[in-house]
């Protein structure tokens, strides 16, 4: 009989809250004292909204069972809407702070998101597994589709001139709220029945949980922080394009999700960041990048079957060495 | 009559829909998965074609079989090596196996062929016919043509031979089929064959018609197809032929009366309103969880 | 969302199954009144007319595929009824949902274990324990504003009713790679934890061996004694049936062939004949 790691999670939330305030704060110290290149500077944004991508996901795909394809669409739709209410609040108030117009944008964008989220959710309702999975696809082409056909954002060329109000510190606060929200809702109530309607729909139906509504709690959540993370990331680059926002990007946030463990909160937080951040190291492997990802979606799911090829993954992912290094910081750190 | 045309160009691009459908619906109705995938073999089959037929210098009977074989070889590998391993394992698994090697293939491709469209050989030398106004051209000929016949072929197999009924009846019942002495294994390579075969020929025609094939040519039409099976009824072969149909003519008129960039939305909105009503689509069957 | 009560409807009891003698003057908790379903022209169940008192232990039996299980289904719908009226505490549970009968007071177990496999044998109990908990969502993601307090009165309650049935140490287990009887009791404890006013379980016994049938057996007992509900079971195992249910139903093509004692239903030609087939002329 296995022991499930029960209490340990708490412990387990920690140590993802400290790895994140430790870069967080190495980072910091790096640029202050001029060690960090510009290069490096301009990944720590992509690396939260990367992310908070990934996590917002992992609730999807993790907690409540269910593939989305969509997830770059929620992505949009907040980055979108932030852009706009950041240019208009530029234009008709420009004393506003970036300190208030900022998050105000953010909080837009998450809500907006989480409301498109939710609708899809109404939508795919009766559905699940292949074909929920293509019904959030088509969402995504759909709204990909209408943004480029539409005036206000820009049409095919893009939304201009939103203002670089993101910083890495507002995101760094988006990665700790999205894993703040999220480990609490894992042992809470609400995230009791997710995972309930993820390991066993009609019984958990049975004990009285309303699946509708937790779908949609899900669904608007994780829509939420994804919108959240579009705002962060429109704030970045000042221009954004439609074309962003396309199913590739999507598999490339379910790659994150995947190299992390699917279910596993920190191992979501090491993926993300090691894909903003590895393609851009290894330049000579851009033209790779697209075959790594799909080898590394086939063997990690092969390796959910295959015992010698578990052990070969916990042996050589990045995630895992990242872990284990971490792991032994901290073991050094105890015995001193 | 431009709305016949029209209508004629929709039946030839729904047939190819149709051709790529029937590959999805066999293998979900026997292997019980989606093979996303199953796009990009079309693309595939496509570029054998261009290098059979530029670089081999080969006849166009020739190029089309060499294509098919490719294709089935592919189908077949991809079925051993990515999705038998993952039989019983959680659908969620297999689907994200299935999203990688669709992206494999894709990413192959780009590597060996490069991102910019290759020209696709003019294979069809068919004269378009006149009818009064209305002029057809010989790649729509051709299209109806072969779909046609591919279509009362399939159907007479899985009708007719030992090898339909084994299938048929793992699409109803695995493990009772395997208790009466059928060979599930077999059975879904031979599915994958056959699937791949009719994908590397809708790629032909594909080529044909659009006169360009580049590495992601095949994962739109992949997905409209997909989207086609489900319209008719996933798991339905009659319902892969009529959804097929029924969507190749749905986009053409979109474009032509109501708007080329929003075409594929109207696609998917289709899909999206088809799983709303009816999520067994036109003609598919309903499949209750056993309590 | 609450379920909107509407007036409680007391029909005139169609027929009563055995109801014990406590329960004689009690309004019953469910009857069902000429409940069918139909599948595509095939009747599974017909004309099902049945009344179970408050406290009352009752069987349901009859030869495989006689629609036992669909009579659950129904009753718990999971499979909305073709015709006829389902009265749970006098309420009419007809166009609910799964969840919204679960809060009426209904609970069942499954036939195939139907656990939450991944989660723990606490998390499993605390999920049953679902509409009791009244934390709200900004709660939850916050850990605060009472949060501690329900998962204490949640962590209380639940080790209470694992230990009511010796379970308590197994708590922070892997509900799925528990032993298949624990599992079948953890079925039971996360049932009960939904506070029902009546127990559905769905082979109870099936797999056991005659001492785990037998504390079974004890266990049911103690339920309806200790939680004063009524509980329905669907049994193959004929000393368990005979040996604690007051009332017996036996059910064969969908309908009911037989109703009593236990002592009158074994002597039921009708029932043997269901049973064993009718003897050669």
């Amino acid at each position: 009989m296995k022991k499930t790691k029960l209490r340990k999670s708490t412990v387990n939330n920690l140590i993802t809250y400290a790895i994140v305030a430790l870069f967080y704060i190495v980072v910091t110290v790096m640029v202050a004292t001029g060690n960090a290149t510009r290069h490096m500077q301009s990944l720590l944004v992509p690396i939260c909204v990367n992310v908070t991508l990934a996590v917002s996901l992992n609730l999807v795909i993790g907690f409540l069972g269910e593939l989305s394809l969509g997830h770059a669409a929620f992505m949009s739709i907040g980055a979108y809407t932030g852009g706009l209410l950041s240019i208009f609040m530029k234009n008709m108030f420009p004393n506003l702070p970036v300190m208030v117009r900022f998050p105000l944008s953010m909080l837009a964008g998450g809500i907006v998101g989480a409301m498109f989220g939710a609708l899809v959710c109404v939508v795919v309702l009766r559905l699940k597994g292949d074909y929920l999975a293509i019904v959030t696809l088509a969402f995504g082409e759909i709204l990909r589709s209408i943004i480029i056909n539409l005036d206000f954002t820009g049409g095919p060329s893009g939304l201009k001139g939103v203002p670089q109000d993101a910083s890495f510190t507002y995101g760094i606060i988006l990665v700790f709220l999205t894993l703040f929200v999220i480990n609490n809702l894992a042992k809470s109530k609400h995230g009791r029945a997710i995972q309930a309607l993820r390991d066993n729909t009609i019984a958990a139906t049975s004990v009285g949980i309303n699946a509708t509504k937790y779908k949609l709690m899900v669904f608007a959540l994780a829509a939420f922080f994804a919108g959240m993370a579009g705002v962060l990331y429109s704030h970045n680059y000042s221009i954004i394009n439609a074309g962003t926002f396309d199913y590739n990007k999507s598999i490339e946030i379910l790659v994150m999700v995947v190299l992390g463990g699917i279910g596993s909160v920190r191992g979501s937080v090491i993926a993300g960041a090691l894909i903003a951040v590895i393609p851009e190291m290894l330049r000579s492997l851009q033209d790779y990048r697209m075959l790594i990802y799909a080898i590394v979606l086939i063997v990690m799911m092969l390796g959910t079957s295959n015992e010698k090829l578990k052990l070969l993954i916990a042996k050589y992912s990045p995630v895992q060495f990242v872990k284990n290094t971490l792991a032994a910081k901290k073991v050094k750190k105890e015995e001193k | 009559m431009n709305f016949l045309s029209n209508l004629i160009s929709g039946l030839s691009l729904g047939s190819i829909y149709a051709l790529i459908a029937l590959g999805y619906t066999m293998v979900y109705g026997i292997a019980k998965m989606l093979n996303f995938a199953h796009g990009d073999v079309i693309m595939v089959g496509a570029f054998t074609v261009i290098v059979a037929a530029n670089s081999m210098g080969l006849p166009v009977v020739a190029c089309v079989g060499l294509s098919v074989i490719v294709c089935v070889v592919m189908g077949v590998l991809i079925e051993r090596i990515a999705y038998k391993p993952l039989r019983s394992s959680p659908p969620l698994s297999v689907l994200i196996t299935a999203i990688g090697v669709s992206y494999f293939l894709q990413s192959l491709a780009l590597l060996i062929f490069g991102s910019t469209q290759k020209s696709f050989p003019k294979i069809i030398t068919m004269e378009p016919m006149h009818f009064g106004e209305l002029t057809i051209n010989g790649e729509s000929i051709m299209t109806l043509a072969v779909t046609f016949v591919i279509m009362i072929g399939l159907t007479l197999f899985i009708n007719k031979t030992k090898i339909g009924k084994a299938m048929r009846a793992v699409s109803e019942d695995r493990d009772a089929a395997e208790l009466m002495g059928i060979s599930v294994n077999r059975t879904i390579t031979i599915t994958f064959a056959i699937g791949s075969a009719l994908a590397s020929v809708a790629g032909v025609f594909f080529g044909a018609t659009y006169g360009f094939i580049g590495p992601y040519s095949g994962s739109m039409p992949g997905i409209k197809a997909f989207v086609a099976a489900v319209f008719g009824g996933i798991g339905s072969i009659p319902g892969a032929m009529l959804g097929g149909i029924l969507l190749g003519v749905i986009e053409n008129l979109a474009k032509a009366y109501i708007s080329t960039e929003l075409s594929d939305a109207i696609v998917f909105g289709v899909l999206v309103l088809v799983l709303c009503l009816k999520p067994t689509g036109l003609l598919g069957k309903k499949i209750n969880e056993k309590v | 969302m609450a379920v909107k009560a509407p007036d409680r409807i007391m029909v005139p009891l169609p027929s009563h199954s055995i109801v014990p003698i406590e329960d004689m003057h009690k309004p019953p908790v469910l009857q069902t009144h000429q409940l069918g379903i139909d599948f595509g022209g095939l009747t599974a169940v017909n004309n099902l007319n049945l009344a179970i008192g408050p406290t009352e232990i009752c069987g349901l039996i009859g030869p495989n595929g006689a629609g036992k299980t669909t009579v659950f289904n129904l009753l718990t719908n999971v499979y909305q009824p073709t015709r006829g009226t389902i009265l749970l505490d006098g309420y009419d549970t007809k166009g609910k949902s799964c969840d919204q009968v679960s809060k009426m007071g209904i609970a069942r177990t499954f036939q195939n274990i139907r656990l939450f496999g991944k989660m723990s044998v606490m998390d499993n109990v605390k999920i049953g324990m679902h509409n009791q908990l009244h934390t709200n969502f900004v709660s939850s993601i916050t850990h605060g504003f009472g949060y501690k307090q329900t998962e204490k009165q949640a962590y209380d309650k639940a080790k209470e009713l694992l230990d009511f049935f010796g379970m308590a140490d197994l708590r922070h287990h892997e509900a799925g790679s528990l032993p298949y009887g624990a599992q079948r009791r953890l079925e039971i404890v996360r049932a009960l934890a939904t506070n029902p006013h009546i127990l559905l379980l769905d082979e109870p016994a099936a797999g056991m061996n005659p001492s785990e049938t037998a504390e079974l057996m004890e266990n049911i007992r103690r339920i309806r004694d200790e939680f004063q509900i009524a509980i329905m079971l669907i049994e193959h195992d004929m000393n368990l049936v005979m040996g604690i249910c007051e009332g017996i139903c036996v059910l064969n093509y969908g309908e009911i062939i037989a109703k009593g004692t236990p002592a009158e239903i074994k002597a039921n030609p009708k029932v043997i004949e269901a049973y064993l087939g009718k003897k050669a002329e």
